[in-house]
């Protein structure tokens, strides 16, 4: 198994205090790792710290075997597609030129991006013919979300790093996009870390899941092994789930 | 509004030369602001520690007056002087204040979760500038753009004072001649003006924020594209000839006499002539001639005495003539001959009983005081130099005290019998008109006001025909001819240039 992004002993800083204290853990290609903990236990962190939108205090990130200190920041942003809970679509793009951003940004011929354009939107169950000329606001929040995926996938990265992507829809939203997450990875075949708070969702759409508390990884296993886990914090997550 | 109509369209090509000026000040000062205030708005909103202090200081520039800051600009060597020039330099410190604020508050107003995605996508910062943080500011850069063209076409008007042309030209003529048709017939325009660009970047900032079927970069690249031409035709229209510049203050005397000293250089010298009359007064006139901003102008000798070289007062006036050649000789300025009026104070009678009295001089007035009444205007009456100075000099004792009220009403007052003798003003259009005599200062009490022609030394040196064309007129503008001249204009609302033309036609025939 080969590890795409690897953490050893990672410390990190916001603002002054540390939010990850000895971090290390591996992602191997093809696998999808979620990470759950409560708000402020450093989840988002850990995303940013692989695309190097920030750095460790100390520690080393590698993504491919690289220190991200030594990637160039854009190359290893554009290698490693990024989905937020807040979406994030520009809204002054119609749906296909956000969808087409990333290729834009990297020179495709224009046919080569419209062909893309529209796999993709396929690809998330947005049919081109009905989707493409639209603008960000005429969207539900379900429909922007997948625009958010495809914009992600669209330069074909190896990485998708997920910040609680489904965190703002409502439970049937959710559960359609859940599927569509499944159909959709059996398919590509991406290296995914996902952050959520709901350890069901975590549970429903991981290989393996890390349980983050205060800054500390705890536990990181596939499910059926954290369900037999004697950690206190541990124990809390898989029983709010069955409750 | 008929007086309106039919000077608009007695002046079409003049008011159409005014409008471009003012719209060409306008739209290089906006073009230029934009492309200095917007670098600025970025840095400000993306480094507030750099910018801050930045946004301040553009801040503090707006809340100076803008006559006050035409008046700091003046002297400065390279962005001060008389003309387009400065009134630019104003103009862009005007028009900064607003592009700055709003493409900060543009740019701060993006969500940051959009950035969020900008940076996490792999944009470089020149990318997500160009392609996020810009388009999504644009309206409200445009609305700052917006804010400062509408306070541009009000500053600009008043930029006439420095001799930067547009319409403002004709409302400190409209002012100076207490002519409300004239006024309105640059106000009017200016007002249009304003609306009109209001309305028009208005329709972009609409058509930007629908931002349907439209891309804000093509609107952007297309608005900048405007603004360039705009500008480059203005400055492609700025006139770069040599010419002879023509100063003069802003009253009605003052814009005959340019006329008067433009015509006679054009005529008998030949030369192109730039008029820059209707400058806001004796400082700024005198600062252009120093600099060599403007060629000529005509000047008084008292006022050059006591104003421009702060020297006492002083009653001869062939010593105050030498006195203050030889001060502008120092300041590089030539003097040349009086024009042959004197514009002081003057102590008038009407005709019919100047005649039955046979008075002609003050020193005989003593004598009849008793019998008359005076009426003059309140700065004379307090003054040392005014009516107590003259009473002790001339032993003037009136029937009872003279009256004090507003100088323009004592003509009146005079003519219609209810006062015999006031204390006016020597070059009055009125005293023809209502046919009043000045009695002579045969004592000398008032300084002396000769007009005389000044001269930038440089250009009496380069163009000595200009000094040639100028002794022509020397002698020959009598108290009588100014009078009447200014009367034409104020009175009968004559054209300046016409009335000058019609005297340097008479004076042609005469020789």
């Amino acid at each position: 198994m080969r590890a795409v992004i690897a953490f050893d002993g990672v410390h990190a800083a916001r603002s002054g205090h540390e939010v990850l204290r000895g971090v290390s853990f591996e992602v191997a290609a093809g696998e999808t790792l979620a990470l759950v903990g409560r708000s402020g236990a450093g989840k988002s962190t850990i995303l940013k710290l692989i695309n190097r939108m920030l750095e460790p205090a100390a520690g080393t990130v590698r993504v491919e075997r690289r220190d991200t200190r030594e990637w160039e920041p854009t190359a290893l942003r554009r290698h490693a597609g990024y989905v937020l809970q807040e979406i994030g679509l520009f809204p002054h793009m119609d749906v296909s030129r956000n969808v087409a951003l990333v290729p834009r940004l990297e020179q495709w011929t224009p046919a080569r991006i419209a062909v893309r354009t529209r796999e993709l939107l396929a690809l998330v169950g947005l049919p081109p013919e009905q989707f493409a000329t639209r603008w960000p606001d005429e969207l539900s929040g379900g429909q922007r979300q997948r625009v958010g995926v495809a914009r992600a996938l669209a330069g074909d990265p190896p990485i998708v790093l997920m910040d609680e992507p489904f965190g703002a829809l409502d439970p049937l939203t959710r559960a359609e996009l859940h599927r569509e997450f499944r159909r959709i990875q059996q398919q590509l075949r991406k290296t995914v870390v996902l952050v959520t708070h709901d350890m069901r969702e975590a549970f429903a759409l991981a290989d393996r899941v890390g349980v983050l508390d205060e800054g500390v990884l705890v536990a990181c296993a596939a499910p059926e092994t954290l369900r037999a886990s004697e950690h206190v914090v541990v124990r809390a997550f898989v029983e709010s789930m069955e409750a | 509004m008929a007086a309106l109509v039919e000077f608009w369209s007695a002046n079409a090509t003049q008011i159409g030369i005014r409008v471009a000026e003012h719209l060409g000040l306008v739209v290089a000062s906006v073009g230029a602001a934009a492309a200095v205030g917007i670098p600025i708005g970025i840095v400000v909103a993306h480094r507030p520690r750099i910018g801050g202090p930045v946004a301040a200081v553009a801040g503090v520039v707006q809340t100076v007056p803008s006559l006050a800051l035409f008046g700091f600009l003046l002297p400065l060597p390279l962005v001060g002087g008389i003309g387009a020039r400065t009134a630019l330099v104003a103009l862009i410190l005007y028009s900064l204040l607003p592009v700055i604020r709003m493409t900060a508050a543009g740019l701060r107003g993006i969500e940051p979760s959009v950035l969020e995605a900008a940076d996490a996508l792999g944009m470089t910062p020149r990318e997500r500038l160009w392609q996020v943080e810009l388009p999504l500011a644009f309206p409200s850069i445009i609305a700052g753009i917006r804010v400062a063209a509408v306070v541009g076409v009000g500053t600009v008007t008043i930029a006439a004072a420095i001799g930067a042309g547009g319409l403002g030209e004709y409302i400190y003529r409209g002012l100076s001649m207490v002519d409300a048709t004239v006024i309105l017939a640059g106000a009017v325009p200016a007002a249009l003006l304003a609306i009109a660009i209001d309305l028009l970047l208005l329709t972009v900032e609409r058509t930007v924020s629908a931002r349907r079927r439209r891309r804000p970069a093509q609107a952007a690249v297309a608005a900048a594209l405007v603004l360039v031409l705009a500008a480059g035709a203005a400055w492609a229209a700025w006139p770069r000839q040599e010419r002879i510049v023509v100063g003069s203050k802003n009253f009605t005397e003052q814009i005959i006499l340019g006329e008067l000293v433009a015509q006679a250089i054009e005529r008998y010298a030949g030369l192109p002539v730039d008029r820059r009359l209707n400058l806001g007064g004796t400082f700024i006139c005198d600062q252009a001639i120093r600099s060599g901003d403007i060629d000529v102008y005509v000047e008084y000798s008292g006022t050059a005495l006591t104003a421009v070289f702060n020297q006492p007062v002083d009653n001869d006036p062939a010593r105050v003539l030498d006195t203050v050649r030889w001060l502008y000789a120092d300041a590089g300025v030539s003097l040349l001959d009086p024009l042959g009026f004197n514009n002081t104070f003057a102590i008038l009678l009407r005709a019919d009983e100047a005649r039955a009295r046979g008075l002609t001089r003050l020193s005989e007035l003593g004598a009849h005081a008793p019998e008359m009444r005076a009426a003059v205007g309140y700065e004379f009456l307090e003054r040392q130099d005014g009516y107590p100075g003259l009473a002790v000099v001339y032993g003037l004792s009136f029937a009872e005290p003279p009256r004090a009220m507003d100088l323009t009403l004592t003509y009146g007052a005079l003519a219609g019998g209810q006062v015999d003798v006031i204390a006016g003003d020597a070059t009055a259009g009125l005293i023809p008109a209502l046919d009043l005599v000045q009695l002579e200062d045969d004592r000398q009490y008032f300084p002396p006001y000769d007009a005389v022609p000044l001269v930038h030394g440089t250009t009496l040196l380069r163009y000595p025909e200009v000094g040639t064309a100028l002794a022509r007129l020397a002698g020959r503008v009598t108290p009588d001819e100014i009078r009447r001249m200014n009367y034409a204009v104020d009175g009968e609302s004559a054209d300046p240039a016409d009335v000058a033309r019609a005297f340097l036609d008479a004076l042609d025939r005469s020789v």
